[in-house]
């Protein structure tokens, strides 16, 4: 069980804008925590002065109660990252890679050894093992890193956007990696991918210029906004009559209602007896993500300015 | 942290920086000899084989200079390029045994060409055990120097072009202005005050003194001994707490 705490955290890189501004909160056990927020929120500023790369202008962080800004020396070895922009190091192999890592975290060279063919083989590279990094593809390049942190041993580990650039297969791989991971590890990641975040977290975390604009389960944010449930009609159907809700128009033609549980309830059961084609959903991660950050484009009728 | 875990995280920069990159690129061996030895060669030549005991005592202190520059290329490579120093400060390692270890990593390179230029000594200078000792003492003494200062500079680099600039300016400097390969009075008299900028000025006087290529007082000597310890020593300090570790 891995918690991790913090408060207030600011930062900003020269003087003027802040990418972070008073930053709080804390998490208790184990499982995915997903930072979501456009370029620029934030997200790895956050990222790198929890993993002790960087230092904040102000603000508190706890790990396990260890104070892990005044003391990083204290933390470091508990936890693991993997940087936005990491890559790994061209002339290794993904042995000699995660060997020398784990090397790094004061482990001897055989038992390294030991723990690298592990992780490789829990995260299904062991084929690789002993390629040149700069022949592999960028899935298996991702999956060393995942390797790395996973041997290393330390129960909090940071990934800022593991899966950029993946297909949609090693993608998935490497969720079914994490989620088996998360059962006794307290794992932070950012990632664009909406779906990814809805999927595996158990924890979302909103940022949007340096703050952190609300953080909470999938249910618990969804109760955040004015609508909760989502009604998508394809092109060509045209919408009941007093409609009640925000409405989006996609730009495929399709409709899509966003609306309360209690009128998504009558809208559809207009659309049955019309017999219009219809799909009826709580609202995703990514129609909560657009009505706490932004309005979507194509939008007819909004609710009050102030209200999500 | 316990010693085996320190010699653990020393031996993993080693592991990284020198012997599997060796693996991969054998050309670079060829590389850290060339440069120190490219001088070398035009000395003798053009002093028609006079200055070759000066010059051999020149590379040797030049390839331990050549041990920081490298360093700091190498590191500043891994830093920007693969975030390696990102992942190395949030592990148990401190900042003095990263250096360590990859200085280390870099004598490993560095040990061809100090087998060729002990062999040239040998035959050319014929040093007694005390004069070796001397020139030994002052290799090491200017490898802390410029394994420091290397690391140092590694840290502020935000990319690898940045670092080719100092490399370059730092080679220059340190090395091919200054009277390292040659002695110092073969600069006009009114110039020789600007070859003091460079501690390296100070490590060639020590080392050409003890060989009977230049002599000086023995109160130069002991002012010559005393700055390089004193700068090897602000260096080491200065690495140690004013690297760029965790990010400010
Ligand atoms: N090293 C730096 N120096 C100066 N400004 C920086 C630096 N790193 C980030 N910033 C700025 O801080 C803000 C937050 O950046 P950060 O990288 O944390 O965002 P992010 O949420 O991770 O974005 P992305 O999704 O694009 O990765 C941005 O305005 C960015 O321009
Ligand atoms: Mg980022």
């Amino acid at each position: 069980m891995v918690r991790l705490s913090f408060r207030n955290i600011s930062k900003s890189y020269s003087r003027g804008r802040k990418a972070l501004n008073r930053v709080s909160f804390s998490y208790d056990g184990n499982g995915i925590v997903a930072l979501i927020g456009r370029n620029g929120a934030g997200k790895t500023t956050l990222i790198r002065i929890l993993a002790t790369e960087l230092a904040p202008d102000s603000g508190t962080a706890e790990l396990d109660g260890l104070e892990l800004i005044k003391h990083p020396e204290a933390v470091r070895g508990l936890m693991s990252i993997v940087p936005q922009e990491a890559r790994v190091v061209q002339w290794l192999t993904p042995m000699q890679s995660i060997t020398t890592y784990l090397m790094y975290h004061g482990v001897t060279y055989g038992e390294a050894k030991k723990g690298a063919e592990r992780a490789m083989k829990e995260v299904g590279i062991t084929e690789y093992k002993d390629m040149l990094s700069r022949k592999l593809s960028g899935g298996t390049k991702r999956k060393v890193f995942v390797a790395m942190v996973l041997a290393s041993g330390s129960r909090l580990i940071f990934l800022d956007e593991p899966t950029t650039g993946l297909d949609p297969l090693s993608r998935e791989e490497l969720w079914n990696v994490l989620v088996r991971l998360k059962k006794d590890h307290l794992i932070f990641l950012t990632t664009h991918y909406l779906e990814e975040a809805e999927r595996l977290a158990d924890r979302i975390c909103l940022m949007e210029n340096g703050k952190l604009l609300a953080s909470g389960t999938m249910d618990s944010l969804r109760r955040k906004i004015r609508y909760q449930h989502s009604i998508r009609l394809p092109a060509g159907s045209t919408l009941p009559k007093g409609t009640k809700g925000r409405i989006v128009h996609g730009a495929d033609g399709s409709t899509q209602i966003l609306t309360s549980e209690k009128d998504a309830l009558s809208i559809s059961k207009t659309l049955v007896r019309r017999g219009t084609r219809f799909f009826s959903n709580p609202v995703s991660l990514e129609d909560i993500f657009y009505s706490i950050v932004k309005k979507p484009i194509g939008e007819d009728e909004g609710g009050d300015e102030d209200e999500w | 942290m316990s010693g085996k875990s320190r010699y653990s995280q020393v031996l993993a920069s080693v592991l990284v920086n020198a012997v599997y990159a060796m693996k991969n690129y054998p050309v670079m061996f060829i590389n850290s000899m060339l440069t120190p030895l490219s001088v070398l060669f035009v000395i003798t030549f053009v002093s028609r084989g006079a200055l070759i005991g000066v010059g051999i005592e020149g590379a040797l202190i030049y390839s331990m200079v050549w041990s920081g520059l490298s360093l700091q290329g190498d590191l500043s490579h891994l830093k920007n390029d693969f975030k390696f120093q990102d992942l190395v400060v949030t592990s148990p390692t401190t900042s003095t045994t990263y250096m360590a270890g990859m200085g280390i990593s870099e004598i490993v390179f560095a040990l061809p060409l100090l087998a060729l230029l002990i062999v040239l000594a040998a035959i050319y200078l014929h040093p007694t055990a005390l004069q070796a000792l001397a020139i030994t003492a002052v290799m090491a003494i200017v490898f802390l120097f410029s394994i420091a200062l290397g690391f140092f500079m590694s840290t502020l680099t935000s990319d690898v072009m940045q670092s080719w600039n100092y490399t370059s300016i730092l080679s220059v400097l340190l090395s091919t202005i200054p009277p390292v390969y040659y002695p110092i009075t073969y600069i006009p008299q009114q110039f020789q005050f600007l070859a003091y900028v460079s501690p390296t000025t100070y490590a060639a006087e020590i080392v050409q003194s003890a060989t009977g290529f230049l002599s000086i007082s023995n109160l130069n000597l002991v002012i010559d001994w005393a700055v390089i310890i004193i700068l090897a020593t602000v260096f080491i300090v200065l690495a140690k707490k004013k690297s760029r570790w965790r990010e400010p």
